[in-house]
């Protein structure tokens, strides 16, 4: 089992722990972070620098600490086309991205694999908090972790299932405040360091700030907020960057009111209210299955981060997609967010998909 | 995110246990364990990025640290101590330099000769430079044009030398006032014809600056014996500390100090000495000096066995400079298909240390513009490695090395074709 591995290091203290575990346990441990050029090391699009962020800094740290090699590896162009490019397209095209999905997906288990196989290491490892551990089929499955707060599987959705032989989630065993207390133990340098939030490059998940950065020269005039039945309620500052189920920044008087849907071709907002947003069948595109097909039996799904899950089937539909029908209705599903699906047990992730709309 | 939060003490030794001190001729005597510690054990190519210290220099820094603690401006016998100390390491430098003493003022190294001698510049004067140059004097140009400094980054061959022609009509420019170029250079070793640019720009009346931190202990220099008006040398580069160079400055060039602040270096630059480390760095440069020839020597033959074990086991390998007019123990080469960047890790992995180019430029997808101004492909120069011996450099190594190569060359390009 000892051999070579690559963690990704963030320099938070959930992948410096990882790096910790896999250390201790007799692995040659290579720590590596991802500059991308964005998050809380610099502003998007900022410096060319290579030397000197902080993040890196502190994961370098904790390195040193550990006895383990650690190298800054520059992935700003693909995390630019990657990630944040079509963050700002599906914005655009009035979805609701998630852009950790992809960065996943095609950053830490594809091209930081593909470094593990130039540096000769058996995998990547991170300090996501999930579980990875056999499934019925005897082949790797992903599973829940035991801190269910922390549970990071909705974002793991899109993973090929061959990249499950080669990544380990050291955490997927521990609480966070376990984490933390091996951090302290250890005495690493992250260990009180504080949680990040959110998406790495929207800083105060300011969206729609976030955008205007990105996507500068996009116009982003005001529009109509209107009903479904056509009625005009107000006006927006600009549709881009609201999503499905927001109630904030409308400035609509009686309601309550909540975004239904973004229509950027009309440059409109339709809002409902909150019973018009409850839905029992979402439609998936590009939807992807662990274990090759999709689940025919009962599942659990959620359409959002931390949305609890909800007794669902799958029917797989043509071009790659399925609909999720639900047991009981789901609120407010964006276009744009990713429906996940885990087993009935609602243990086991197995796959899921791309929400193109609310049925 | 906030940046601060509560950090653990002192501790900072590897939780592996006691290791040795970095560089190579650290003594070990039961001093804390360093976080240098597990590096210890590589091959180490990257002397242009940084040379171990040199037992002679670290004797002499320990030395001044522990006894020439007193100020050298200070009338008593322990500012006469340090004061002494910094004369004999000026002696030093100064024949290794080939100039005189009193010629050379101690700078913090070659970064800040380079910078305090660019920015004498005029505002709207024009300068000819190379653009192969390190980035403490293309850096500092660009700044300069703020306050209307013109620049003219004259190409490189694929040698990585300045055509003399080019560089004469350059200066031609109306406004010319200065010409900076290195002596040798940090990436490819490429050695400049020196005498032949200098005199050129002597002849048209334009002062001349030349960047010899890569030089400085690898040629033997007379630079009092040509038309060279300013010069720059590191101390770490040969096995001095860090944080310590100097910048030669030819008798009767105008010089308007960067430091004020007391009449230190003969009030060219104020600031109470750095006695410790200008006595290491006057202790490296003897050493290298006695060494000189033979080493250089010694590490051609390395280096030209290195670069035939190369082309022979990965026969696509492309040389960068060379083979004439480069330093010893200098060699670039480009693996085509693989990055450089990764091939740095995998070599590191495998216990050898050594760079893609310049050392800020490591660790970042950007290709040597270096390499890129002697017209490398931007590929070839996505795949360049650097390999820089020194005077620790040993046969068994090289051998080691070409043992590792090969199979580490062929990983990466598979993983990066995956």
């Amino acid at each position: 089992m000892n051999g070579r591995w690559l963690v990704a290091m963030s320099g938070g203290v959930d992948s410096s722990v990882a790096a910790a575990l896999l250390a201790r346990a007799g692995h040659e441990v290579v720590g590596v972070t991802m500059d991308l050029g964005s998050g809380s090391d610099s502003a998007v699009g900022g410096s060319k620098r290579c030397c000197g962020l902080p993040d890196a800094d502190d994961a370098r740290e904790v390195a040193a600490r550990l006895g383990i090699r650690h190298y800054t590896a520059n992935y700003r162009a693909e995390f630019a086309r990657e990630v944040i490019e079509p963050f700002a397209a599906e914005y655009a095209a009035g979805r609701t991205p998630i852009p950790c999905i992809a960065c996943n997906r095609v950053l830490k288990f594809d091209l930081l694999l593909r470094r593990a196989d130039a540096l000769g290491a058996r995998g990547v490892a991170t300090g996501h908090y999930a579980r990875l551990a056999p499934a019925p089929d005897g082949r790797p499955g992903l599973f829940r972790p035991r801190d269910r707060a922390k549970d990071q599987t909705y974002f793991l959705f899109d993973l090929a299932r061959a990249a499950l032989d080669r990544i380990a989630f050291p955490l997927g065993e521990l609480e966070k405040s376990e984490v933390r207390a091996l951090a302290r133990e250890l005495g690493l340098a992250t260990a009180e360091k504080p949680e990040s939030q959110g998406i790495c490059f929207v800083p105060d998940g300011d969206v729609r700030g976030a955008l205007a950065r990105l996507d500068p020269r996009r116009p982003r005039p005001r529009g109509p907020i209107k009903t479904r039945d056509g009625r005009v309620l107000g006006e927006h500052p600009g549709a881009i960057g609201f999503t499905p189920g927001q109630r904030h920044g409308l400035g609509l008087g009686g309601g309550p009111w909540y975004v239904a849907e973004v229509r950027p071709g009309e440059n409109t907002l339709v809002v409902a209210c909150e019973a018009e947003l409850r839905t029992r069948a979402v439609r998936v595109e590009r939807a992807s299955w662990l274990d090759g097909a999709a689940p025919d039996g009962p599942v659990r799904a959620a359409v959002r981060y931390r949305h609890r899950s909800v007794s669902a089937r799958v029917e797989p539909g043509g071009d790659g997609g399925a609909w999720l029908r639900f047991e009981e209705p789901v609120w407010a599903p964006a276009p744009g967010q990713a429906a996940v699906v885990w087993d009935a047990a609602d243990e086991r992730l197995l796959g899921g998909g791309w929400i193109a709309a609310a049925g | 995110m906030p940046r601060s939060w509560p950090r653990p003490g002192p501790p900072t030794a590897p939780l592996g246990g006691p290791g040795v001190l970095c560089g190579r001729a650290a003594p070990q005597r039961g001093r804390p364990a360093s976080l240098c510690a597990r590096a210890m054990t590589q091959i180490y190519l990257d002397h242009n990025a940084s040379a171990p210290l040199r037992p002679e220099a670290l004797h002499a820094l320990c030395d001044a640290a522990a006894h020439c603690f007193g100020n050298a401006s200070s009338a008593h016998a322990l500012g006469a101590a340090a004061r002494a100390a910094l004369s004999r390491a000026r002696r030093q430098v100064a024949t290794l330099a080939g100039v005189a003493s009193e010629t050379l003022v101690f700078t913090s190294g070659a970064t800040e000769s380079n910078n305090t001698v660019l920015r004498q510049l005029p505002d709207g004067a024009h300068v000819v430079t190379a653009a192969t140059e390190h980035p403490s004097v293309l850096e500092e140009l660009s700044a300069a044009g703020e306050r209307g400094v013109r620049t003219t980054r004259l190409p490189v061959g694929r040698d990585g030398r300045v055509d003399p022609a080019r560089f004469a009509a350059a200066l031609d420019e109306p406004g010319t006032a200065l010409a900076s170029v290195a002596f040798a250079n940090h990436e490819t070793g490429a050695i400049q014809p020196i005498a032949e640019l200098s005199a050129i720009a002597a002849a048209k009346g334009v002062r001349f600056h030349c960047d010899a931190a890569q030089a400085l202990g690898k040629l033997p220099l007379e630079l009092a014996r040509l038309p060279v008006d300013s010069a720059s040398f590191s101390a770490h580069k040969l096995g001095g500390p860090k944080g310590v160079g100097a910048l030669y400055l030819r008798p009767g060039v105008a010089f308007v100090p960067l430091h004020r602040g007391g009449a230190h270096e003969r009030a060219r630059r104020a600031g109470t000495e750095n006695v410790p480390g200008i006595a290491g760095f006057g202790a490296a440069c003897e050493a290298a000096r006695l060494e000189l020839e033979p080493g250089a020597r010694r590490l051609g033959e390395l280096r030209d066995r290195l670069w035939a074990g190369i082309s022979r086991a990965v026969p696509d390998a492309v040389r960068n400079g060379g083979p004439e007019h480069v330093l010893a123990h200098v060699l670039d080469v480009s693996f085509p298909g693989a990055s450089g960047e990764t091939l740095v890790e995998a070599l590191d992995l495998d216990g050898i240390a050594l760079s893609t180019g310049a050392a800020c430029h490591s660790g970042s997808t950007e290709p040597s513009p270096v390499l890129l101004a002697m017209g490398v492909p931007e590929a070839l120069a996505r795949a360049a490695l650097r390999f820089s011996l020194g005077p620790v450099t040993t046969r068994a190594e090289i051998e080691r090395v070409l043992e590792v190569l090969p199979a580490v060359v062929a990983r990466v390009r598979r993983a990066r074709a995956a």
